[in-house]
């Protein structure tokens, strides 16, 4: 079975992230980049599937150089190949979409998985693009997946439930947590992936169809009002959150 | 109880470590927070080690790594292996004594000192976690100074008769082999004692204040035959020892960075949500000031353990440079932790803190392997030329 996995770098949710000087991109000083979390999902679902059926393993992502380090970090874990298509500057979704997808068609992939979305830009689109330019089905939001032959049954999040859903190999599937608990990287994987070679290649589409205009931050939050310290306050607070903040 | 650690590094010590170096430390740092934080007050509540993490310590590679690949080990770095200590004594000063026993004082002199067979037969199952060792120099009248030692080995047809009692062992409870240094004719030598052998006893040792979730004993010899083949070949005399010594050093002074950075953002956090007279306790220059030294000091142990991690690598270190850091560490990691208790006041003695217990463990901590007095003489004689502790001798 050929599993592919596609992973994107992002800063570290703990990240305080500051707008660049341009306005409209972030600033990376101090800024510690980790593996999407839920790409890290979609790896180990490929690891167990490995684990499960035999077969090989192969992460690709789009980024700077710095991103190989998600690339290490998934080989740490036991993914066995990966190819960095390199990119210095911020490519849309489409045409990150694009870029993957023109490695993807030559692999033939019996899977191919992702995160369900990437945690900085949160465009939720690279999955379901990804399926549509090689014309494969896509599951998404996917909390549970089981793999038998040729047959796919996947257990998605929908509002307020779950749904059981079938298809047929080979499929694009995006992780949601949920899935898998990500396994740590053993120290001996990581010794290992300093040695294991990434392939490296220039991005084939460059051409962004969005135009990223400004940034901003969310208002900080207004300080807040402290109405007493006891029950003789309570009146008073009921009054405010009817009267003033109306959620009550 | 910061199970979001994400370290402590004001002089962004991190652009001086390898990706490679920097992933080893957050798989343990994950490994920490997950699976130790939270069940580590209990078991030093109930004076237990906790024996179920074994396997999956084993599994992540924590136990010889330093050693090469034929013997179940990773050829890892020194910076990375000590990294990987300062998390596993962020966790608990008497998980990183289980990962230091088995690595640096029963692994190591087997893979030094030891013949063929005894490499492989035992390192590969240590690395694993199969097999549990322990490392028996101290004795009850003899602890700074172990040349002293009263356990001897007799020739005997086909081996050696040992005599004699170690006390204050970590693990030697729960081993499966122990690395017992005697005197045969006169000079100190090793014996891999193993757990079957007929006269070896280990009775556990109760009521430590310090160290709780550690195991320590003694070790019982009576009269214990321990076959020619299982004499560490390769070195005589007090340098074997002192020489695991060394290595169980190395790590201790990376390790109590672990729980001193583990104090100083306990505190940190603590003063900032703590309110008094108005505002939180981090506004006062009291705080500050405390805050402020525990800080500066790890910063200047980070920065000394990563030059000491280096040299080690390079095969520059002296032993007495490990003296310095182990030293200095333990000293100031203590005094951290205390401050840290200071400044979380009542809150600071209850175990929803881990301040008391990293205190408490650090009294032992700044204690074994070398007292802080002793290393004191000894880079005191390596800067006079005058061992202080040795009156009649010359220094050598």
């Amino acid at each position: 079975m050929k599993i592919a996995v596609c992973i994107s770098q992002v800063p570290d949710t703990t990240t305080k992230v500051k707008i660049g000087s341009d306005g409209k991109s972030i600033d990376p000083s101090g800024v510690t980049f980790i593996i999407n979390p839920y790409d890290e999902f979609a790896v180990e679902e490929a690891l167990k599937l490995k684990e499960k059926q035999g077969g090989e393993t192969f992460v690709l992502t789009l980024g700077k150089d710095s991103a190989k380090e998600v690339i290490r970090k998934a080989y740490a874990m036991g993914i066995e190949k990966g190819l960095l298509i390199k990119s210095e500057t911020e490519l849309d979704s489409y045409a990150v979409a694009r870029n993957l997808a023109d490695v993807l068609k030559d692999i033939n992939a019996d899977i191919i998985l992702c995160g369900k979305q990437s945690i900085d830009f949160d465009n939720n689109q690279v999955g379901s693009l990804l399926a549509e330019m090689l014309g494969l089905p896509s599951i998404s939001v996917v909390v549970g997946l089981t793999v038998e032959g040729n047959k796919v049954r996947a257990e998605r999040e929908v509002e307020g439930g779950k749904e059981v859903v079938e298809s047929t190999l080979p499929v694009v599937i995006c992780a949601q947590r949920g899935l898998n608990e990500p396994r740590y990287p053993n120290l001996k994987g990581i010794m290992q992936a300093k040695s294991k070679p990434i392939e490296e290649k220039q991005p084939a589409y460059t051409q962004n169809k969005i135009e990223i205009l400004s940034m901003s931050l969310p208002k900080p939050k207004p300080k807040g009002k402290i109405v007493g310290t006891d029950l003789s306050a309570v009146p008073e607070l009921v009054r405010l959150l009817r009267e003033e903040a109306k959620v009550i | 109880m910061s199970a979001n650690f994400k370290g402590v590094d004001y002089f962004n010590i991190d652009a001086l470590l390898s990706e490679e170096e920097k992933m080893i430390r957050e798989t343990t740092r994950d490994f920490v927070n997950k699976e130790v934080i939270p069940i580590i007050e209990h078991h030093n509540q109930a004076m237990t080690f906790p024996k179920e993490l074994i396997p999956q310590m084993a599994e992540l590679g924590f136990f010889g790594p330093t050693l090469p690949a034929e013997y179940g080990g990773l050829g890892m770095n020194n910076v990375a292996y000590g990294l990987m200590m300062a998390e596993l004594e962020r966790g608990d000063s008497g998980l990183r004594s289980f990962a230091s026993v088995q690595s640096g004082l029963v692994m190591y002199p087997i893979y030094t000192y030891g013949s063929e067979e005894q490499k492989k037969r035992w390192l590969p199952a240590m690395a694993k976690g199969e097999k549990i060792g322990c490392f028996g120099l101290t004795e009850p009248d003899y602890g700074s100074n172990p040349g002293g030692m009263i356990t001897t080995a007799k020739k005997s047809d086909g081996g050696y008769i040992l005599n004699g009692a170690k006390m204050w062992i970590t693990n030697s409870p729960i081993s499966d082999v122990a690395v017992v240094w005697a005197k045969l004719d006169g000079v100190v030598n090793g014996f891999l004692v193993e757990r079957d052998f007929k006269g070896f006893s280990t009775p556990e040792m109760k009521g430590k204040l310090s160290l709780r979730a550690s195991i320590t004993g003694e070790i019982i010899l009576q009269d214990v035959f321990v076959p020619e083949e299982n004499r560490l070949p390769n070195v005589t005399g007090l340098k074997g020892p002192l020489s695991c010594l060394n290595q169980a050093r190395y790590g201790i002074a990376w390790g109590v960075l672990g729980a001193a950075m583990e104090c100083y953002v306990t505190a940190l956090e603590y003063s900032l949500s703590r309110i008094q007279f108005d505002r939180p306790i981090a506004a006062f220059q009291i705080t500050q000031e405390k805050l402020v030294w525990m800080l500066n000091e790890i910063t200047k142990g980070q920065l000394m353990c990563y030059k000491l991690g280096r040299m080690k690598d390079e095969g520059t270190l002296k032993h007495t440079h490990v003296s310095m850091a182990k030293r200095n560490n333990c000293e100031f990691a203590l005094t951290v932790c205390r401050m840290a208790r200071e400044i979380l006041g009542a809150n600071g003695i209850l175990d929803e803190y881990p301040v008391m217990r990293h205190a408490n463990n650090l009294e032992s901590v700044k204690t074994y392997e070398g007292t802080h007095e002793m290393h004191t003489l000894i880079i005191g004689e390596d800067i006079t030329g005058i061992p202080a502790f040795r009156a009649d001798e010359k220094s050598n």
